[in-house]
């Protein structure tokens, strides 16, 4: 049944021996062979008509139309191929570009995460909404009742920071987590080499076993096969490395330094160095778990609500009812990738519209080649060439077009990566899974057919409804396009301003909202700062600790404040926690202090959590801190006296309201003695530039034991050999310390708007991009119409028009279009920039300033790109014109 | 042959030159000129069949089934494609025929009623 038909030659030989034994039927009744065989032909009718019946009644026919169209599409590629150049290069940019934005988007949101059964995993978060207080952490008796709960399969703290890895030439300091021994149990991840945690040990301190990952076992033991039962020293102590993950295993963090984590330590949390565990101790800074299987998120949180109410009821004192404490649980994967969505969708919308603008632009082209090649397709018409098969060779052109764009694309792509991959900010979760593979491949393959499709329809319609005797009337020159084609390429300019418009206007809002916030007055003085920084090792065993007191410590930070003086170039120096770096420290340095004050206990349940920093008393005026009331801390605030804070603004404003906060007293609920507010400081954008002020406390550094030291240096400093310098002169203070993270502040603060940057530099490029396109768009169109209007002209210009008002009027074409294009446009952009509401900072979604900015741009590119086939048309020689037709 | 002759010719209905095609096969295989000719001999000349036509509708026929090819030598020596009936054919034959003298005769019946 599906054989392939005769070929044609066999079915023209069988036509050609009928003609043939006709003929010797007629010649038989006496007709010369001559005559005989033209009658034979004029019986048989039309020879070319049976063949072609033959031909199509095929079913085999479709590929056979489909090969004859390609080889004649890539001829008529090739026959012109400037403009094939053209349309491939647009095409490839944007097919590049597209894809490699969905790479990223791709990798990041649409993957599962690379853990066992990810759908089950969750990120648990305890909120106090009572108080204001998102994300507060757990305690130890929490995460027992939660993993006995019967809800999760293993429930596992993560808290750390970093670990001071000693040994090796240099102290090195190296991400860390400390987790729960069923940590790898939750992710359902093996080490590659050697074994996780037991998931049942019950070690109530460390287990001093640690895993490392393939990162650190290749750049500190050059993949040493034997590393197994090796020990490492970290903080003082020696741990023994019983595995090492493999190489694409990151921890599910939510920054980067989180997903970077180098080493795995388990502890239960509930001897030393852990604080004892009590049930209002949230030291355990957040967890992650393991749904039971076959049970959804929801019927899990349902479940957690009802174990939370009964758990209020048990522990009243724990849980007071106004904190209205809840405790959420958050998918896995949205608590990686949750922040980043809007922007990348952003992006991906942004670099789509950018390749719709292309297809636009190349359907405007191939329009004009449409009217060029309007006699080819009249005349093949009136050979008897169906419409149909004219308009699908059309489309064929514009498929082969683009798919030929789509694998330019993929080269730009391919060859591009690595510098691409490095302008996207690092703080950007789980770019390290970018990757083209099938998806994205496939991806490029459809955009390639739909670009394709897009472009290839305008043209194919158009010959479709080629009117033939016009079209032949004309003599030998290409014909000037049908009305309705010239129409179609109006709206389809109309319709590239208007997007492109829309994505201006996006870059306008964020390129407002990036500049407000440079602009921004931080509170704090960034320039010629340098943070260096260096942490005090923190052994389990407290009789070790070399720098357990205050006192202990105040001995240190002295001497590095007296050494830090010496370096060159050096005019102060301070010392801080890393919650004292201002914009340069995570979420999880910040220390949340629960603020009971003092004739307030009553209240104690509503302990609402503020920002706390440790600093030396020369920190606010190395950042020129300005204080508004009381004073600074000064030397003699140590431990032989009680402790005294600084507070800011915010935090008098909300606690102090109408009151002089100075003398007042506060603590936390489970401290005894109480802290003295000394003075209050100005605001400071410390936590984000975006954000208002958080109410926050300074604490002496020589009254507490801060570990994760920053020394602050200002002066004309050299930042290449500061570093160095400093590290000298520490470490010949005490060797063992690492010195580590040195960065200008002015690089921090930069650093912070990363991701606000590239998503702006990004929407940027493609406004450009689309800009550009528009403006050779509409060149294009009024070059067509003027150079069709040549004859007119000349005729206005003979009969007396004055050049300035022809001028006149081919601009005032243009400007007619761009503006209904802007009209459009500025409706979209109103939505779009509605749902970018939350990517802005300062700016109103409907901003007068950008939106009438954006439009008159616009505008005048247009204006710009009319006037110069403008200024050909008042060129024209009216004698020349004349005789053009 | 003049035009003139041509002209007088009854032009087949649609439809019917397969079945005329599939009964001239009866008598035995013939190729494509000589279908021709027996249909307007058998016809008594008063039968066009257009020779362009013939050949899509053999090769229709063909790809059904009703009928095979091969190709062979004519009785005047000349090569020729030569067409045969199958047995899927004469069934179909068969029907094609019952159903056409009841068409027939039911217009038949139709135009003398008409006529009184």
């Amino acid at each position: 049944m599906f054989r392939r038909k005769r070929n044609a030659s066999d079915f023209s030989a069988e036509i050609e021996a009928h003609i043939e034994l006709e003929a010797a039927r007629l010649q038989e009744q006496g007709l010369s062979y001559e005559d005989a065989r033209t009658a034979a032909r004029r019986a048989f009718g039309n020879v070319t008509h049976a063949q072609e019946h033959f031909y199509e009644s095929g079913r085999w026919l479709a590929p056979e139309h489909l090969w004859q169209d390609v080889r004649y599409g890539l001829r008529m590629l090739r026959k012109s191929p400037g403009f094939t150049a053209i349309a491939v290069l647009t095409i490839a940019l944007g097919i590049g570009a597209t894809t490699a934005i969905f790479s990223v988007v791709d990798a990041t949101l649409f993957h599962p995460l690379p853990y066992a059964q990810p759908d089950q995993l969750v990120r648990i978060e305890d909120d106090l909404p009572g108080v204001g207080a998102q994300d507060v952490g757990m305690s130890v008796p929490e995460w027992h009742d939660l993993q006995s709960s019967g809800i999760f399969d293993n429930v596992s703290p993560i808290g750390g920071g970093d670990v001071n890895l000693t040994g090796a030439s240099q102290p090195e300091r190296i991400p860390f987590l400390n987790v729960t021994p069923n940590y790898f149990a939750v992710l359902g991840v093996k080490p590659q080499l050697g074994s996780a945690f037991n998931p049942e040990d019950h070690t109530p301190g460390f287990t001093l076993e640690v895993l490392i990952s393939d990162g650190l076992w290749k750049r500190a033991f050059a993949a040493d096969p034997g590393i197994l039962g090796k020990s490492l020293r970290l903080d003082n102590d020696l741990y023994r490395v019983i595995g090492v993950m493999p190489a694409d295993f990151h921890d599910p963090g939510r920054t980067a330094v989180e997903r970077s984590t180098d080493i795995w330590a388990a502890s239960g949390f509930a001897a030393a160095p852990a604080p004892p565990p009590l049930r209002n101790a949230r030291f355990l800074q957040t967890a992650i778990a393991r749904i039971k299987p076959g049970v959804t998120i929801d019927v899990a949180q349902s479940q957690l609500n009802a174990l939370v109410a009964a758990m209020q009821k048990q522990f009243p004192v724990d849980y007071p009812l106004q904190n209205a404490w809840s405790v959420r649980l958050v998918p896995l994967k949205e608590s990686v990738v949750g922040n980043v969505r809007q922007s990348l969708i952003l992006l991906l919308g942004a670099v789509g519209l950018v390749l719709l603008i292309g297809c636009v632009n190349i359907a405007n082209l191939l329009l004009a080649r449409a009217s060029a090649r309007g006699r080819e397709m009249a005349i093949r018409q009136a050979l008897g060439a169906a419409r149909k098969r004219l308009m699908s060779q059309l489309l064929t052109e514009s498929l082969l077009l683009s798919l030929l764009g789509g694998i330019g694309g993929l080269v730009i792509l391919f060859c591009t990566k690595g510098f691409l991959l490095r302008m996207v900010p690092d703080s950007l979760p789980r770019l390290n899974e970018v990757s083209t593979n099938t998806p994205v491949l496939l991806f490029a393959l459809v955009a390639s057919l739909v670009a394709g499709a897009i472009f290839g329809l305008a043209p194919a319609f158009h010959a479709g409804r080629l009117d033939l005797i016009p079209m032949l009337k004309q003599e030998g020159r290409a014909s000037t396009g049908t009305g309705e084609q010239a129409r179609t390429r109006r709206v389809l300019v109309i319709i590239e301003f208007a997007l492109s418009l829309v994505l201006m206007v996006a870059a306008g809002l964020l390129l407002r909202s990036f500049w407000d916030l440079l602009n921004v007055r931080p509170g704090f003085n960034p320039q010629s700062v340098m943070v260096v920084r260096t942490w005090l090792p923190v052994p389990n065993d407290p009789a070790t600790d070399v720098y357990g007191t205050a006192a202990q410590e105040e001995t240190l930070l002295h001497e590095m404040l007296r050494r830090g003086r010496t370096l060159p170039g050096v005019e102060e120096v301070a010392i801080g926690d890393l919650a004292a770096v201002p914009l340069g420290h995570g979420w999880r340095d910040l220390n949340p202090y629960p603020l009971m004050l003092e004739g307030r206990e009553a209240h104690s349940g509503e302990t609402p959590f503020v920002n706390r920093s440790t600093v030396t008393p020369e920190y606010f005026h190395l950042l020129s801190m300005p204080l508004l009331s009381g004073r600074p801390f000064n030397e003699s605030d140590n431990d032989k006296v009680p402790r005294v804070a600084v507070i800011n603004e915010a935090l008098a404003r909300k606690y102090w309201p109408g009151e002089d906060p100075l003398g007042k007293r506060f603590k936390r609920p489970a401290d005894s003695s109480w802290t003295t507010v000394i003075g209050v400081i100005a605001n400071a954008r410390t936590e984000s530039l975006s954000e208002a002020t958080a109410p926050g406390i300074y604490m002496s550094a020589y009254q507490r034991t801060p570990k994760d030291l920053a020394i602050f240096l200002r002066g004309r400093l050299d930042a290449a050999a500061i570093p160095v310098e400093l590290r000298e002169q520490v470490q010949s203070v005490d060797p063992g310390l690492p010195v580590f993270g040195a960065q200008t502040l002015d690089d921090a603060v930069s650093a912070s708007l990363s991701t606000r940057r590239f998503s702006m530099e990004m929407v940027g490029l493609f406004a450009l991009t689309a800009l550009l396109l528009a403006g050779l768009g509409i060149y294009g169109v009024i070059s067509y119409i003027v150079s069709e209007r040549t004859h007119e002209i000349g005729i206005r210009l003979a009969l007396g028009a004055q050049r300035n008002s022809i001028l006149q009027m081919v601009l005032r074409q243009g400007l007619a279009l761009a503006i209904a294009g802007a009209a459009v446009g500025l409706v979209c952009a109103l939505i779009v920039s509605h749902l970018m509401a939350g990517l802005l900072y300062g700016v109103k979604p409907v901003d007068p300033l950008t939106f009438a900015g954006v439009a008159l741009l616009l505008v005048g590119v247009a204006l710009l790109a009319c006037y110069i086939p403008a200024r050909r048309a008042i060129r024209v020689d009216p004698i020349i014109a004349l005789r053009y037709e | 042959m003049s035009t003139q002759e041509t002209e007088s010719r009854l032009e087949l209905l649609q439809g019917t030159l397969d079945l005329l095609i599939l009964r001239t096969l009866i008598f035995g295989s013939q190729h494509g000129q000589g279908i021709a000719r027996a249909i307007q001999q058998t016809s008594d000349e008063e039968l066009l069949v257009e020779h362009g036509a013939l050949y899509p509708a053999l090769q229709r026929l063909e790809e059904r089934g009703w009928i095979s090819a091969k190709w062979g030598v004519s009785t005047n020596n000349r090569k020729a494609r030569f067409y045969s009936l199958t047995s899927a054919g004469r069934k179909q034959l068969g029907k094609e025929t019952t159903k056409w003298k009841r068409f027939a005769a039911a217009i038949g019946r139709i135009l003398e009623a008409e006529e009184v």
